[in-house]
């Protein structure tokens, strides 16, 4: 009984299988624009893209980095301050009253709207590109966070308080390891959509990164260049969420049961 | 603490929503180092009473506790920190392992960042060596979710006994197992906590009967309408004067028998 046969199954397949998708997609891509033949300056073969890929690879590269810096800088920063407000909210009822509503307020506020301001305050550098992945993902964090935290079993709750623990104990020992398979979807939700956030800025007013080659690109019409910074940035979003989604796997074992 | 002999309790209960209250002025006695058993079929209010001595804010409208000393004039005893508490589900972390899951009351007491200190290393000791002598020293260090329900809840008595309260509060602690280990088990509890203050909720007659060193029956909740049920007070059932854990013969058969047609379940 005390064994558990973990499966291996299905780690292998997977990526077989994106490998397949993506080959369907781009044999598509090719045959249209093999029978429409469509100028190049609108949509580039693929083999094109990849040869300028190929071509500019230490260029990309750079801009790679820069951008995938403040993804990931972002995705630290928010999941960061989403914990924090999170376990506020939950720990204090009067930080739950006064700061639900600000936030909700904060949330009607387009983020894209709030890009050129943060540019302006915060530079064309990598800190406002940051900020804005961090905004982005701040409130799908904490409220899954919180919704987390507010579901704990009752059972957990009873007995913790048949041992006389202190609150703030019971929300860092109980409530949050508790609410972790919770706060692992809302993370996978982060990391999909912190890209967003960094891109935005890029395009907002930035001197570098994948977002700033692919307006300079476009400004230029150098179409397939563009083509191959977004299949660049694709390849880093889905990297991303494979790697978090992996690492979410080995940090909570115990919600593999449901399958 | 030591000059206790007996709790005294009286307990008054109204769920908010509801016009009827489960209890009212509800009496009982628990002598120092007994087991008690509290027996009665479901929605009785056994375990709404085993909470209200536990201690757990229910969603309740009014409640009335007191608990007096009947050594010599009465005062009133805060139970709170005398409690130990083990439900029918085991309540295992399922990101500790077994051992931390042991220690967890111990564990939970501490700041967030600490030395190691040797009454800790003490404690650990004591632990594995409960988890020896409940037949679980193999899984001391593996997670939760790798044990039988038998070995989990095992766990969970030993998470219990190692916080070494003078009362400890079961829920229908063995309604979830296989018969195999409900027996084993009841045998175990009712060895390591003869030093303790016992309360088990069950609806179990035979359980009831192999534990109790006193029965609390919860009067049939059909045969006394709600009006009549306001002031009920226990019906306490003739025991066996053999020591528990009662093995299972003839002579508990007949008491069992003795203890359903009072419950109602059997007409003769």
């Amino acid at each position: 009984m005390l064994e558990r046969r973990f499966s291996k199954k299905g780690s292998l397949s997977s990526i077989a299988r994106l490998l397949c998708i993506a080959f369907v997609l781009l044999f598509f891509w090719w045959l249209m624009v093999f029978l429409t033949d469509v100028p190049s300056f609108i949509l580039p073969a693929p083999q094109m893209v990849f040869i300028k890929l190929w071509q500019l690879k230490a260029l990309l590269f750079s801009h790679l980095l820069v951008t995938l810096f403040e993804i990931v800088g972002g995705l630290l920063l928010g999941v960061l301050l989403g914990f924090i407000f999170a376990i506020n909210m939950q720990l204090f009822y009067s930080v739950r009253l006064w700061l639900l509503p600000i936030l909700l307020f904060s949330q009607a506020v387009p983020v894209f709207a709030l890009a050129p301001i943060l540019v302006l305050w915060l530079g064309y550098g990598m800190f406002s590109k940051v900020v804005m992945a961090a905004i982005i993902i701040f409130f799908p964090v904490l409220m899954t966070c919180f919704d987390g935290l507010r579901h704990t079993p009752i059972g957990y709750l009873d007995l913790a308080k048949t041992m006389n623990v202190k609150t703030w104990q019971v929300v860092l020992r109980i409530r949050f390891p508790a609410a972790l398979p919770v706060i692992a979807s809302g993370l996978r939700m982060a990391v999909v959509v912190a890209p967003i956030g960094a891109i935005i800025g890029e395009w907002v007013g930035s001197g570098a990164g994948l977002g700033y080659y692919m307006l300079h690109s476009n400004a230029r019409m150098q179409v397939a260049e563009m083509f191959a910074a977004l299949i660049l940035l694709a390849g880093l979003s889905i990297g991303l969420y494979y790697i978090t989604d992996l690492v979410l796997k080995r940090l909570i074992p115990w919600n593999q049961e449901q399958r | 603490m030591s000059s206790l002999s007996t709790f005294c309790i009286e307990a008054s209960l109204r769920y908010s929503g509801r016009s009827i209250p489960i209890y009212t002025k509800l009496r009982m006695q628990l002598p120092k180092n007994t087991f008690t058993c509290l027996l009665g079929e479901s929605g009785c209010g056994k375990t709404s009473l085993l909470r209200q001595i536990a201690g757990f804010n229910d969603d309740v409208s009014s409640s009335e506790f007191v608990v007096t000393d009947d050594n010599k004039e009465p005062s009133l005893i805060d139970l709170s920190s005398q409690v130990a508490y083990m439900a029918q589900q085991d309540l295992l972390m399922p990101w500790m392992n077994v051992l931390d899951n042991v220690l967890l009351s111990d564990d939970l007491s501490r700041p967030l960042f600490h030395k190691k200190t040797s009454t800790q290393y003490e404690k650990r000791e004591q632990a594995l060596l409960l988890l020896a002598r409940l037949g679980v020293a193999e899984a001391a260090y593996h997670k939760p979710n790798q044990l039988s329900g038998g070995m989990r809840q095992r766990v969970a008595l030993a998470r219990t006994l190692i916080q070494d309260k003078p009362i400890v509060l079961m829920d229908e602690p063995f309604a979830a197992l296989d018969a195999f280990n409900r027996y084993k088990l009841q045998d175990l509890a009712a060895q390591m906590l003869a030093d303790k203050t016992v309360v088990l909720v069950t609806h179990d007659a035979q359980e009831a009967l192999r534990l109790g060193e006193q029965i609390l029956l919860f009067p049939n909740v059909e045969k006394k309408p709600n009006e009549g049920r306001e002031a009920f007070q226990f019906i306490k059932p003739r025991l066996p004067n053999t020591t528990i854990p009662r093995a299972i013969n003839a002579e508990l058969g007949l008491y069992q028998a003795q203890l359903l047609e009072h419950m109602g379940v059997v007409s003769c």
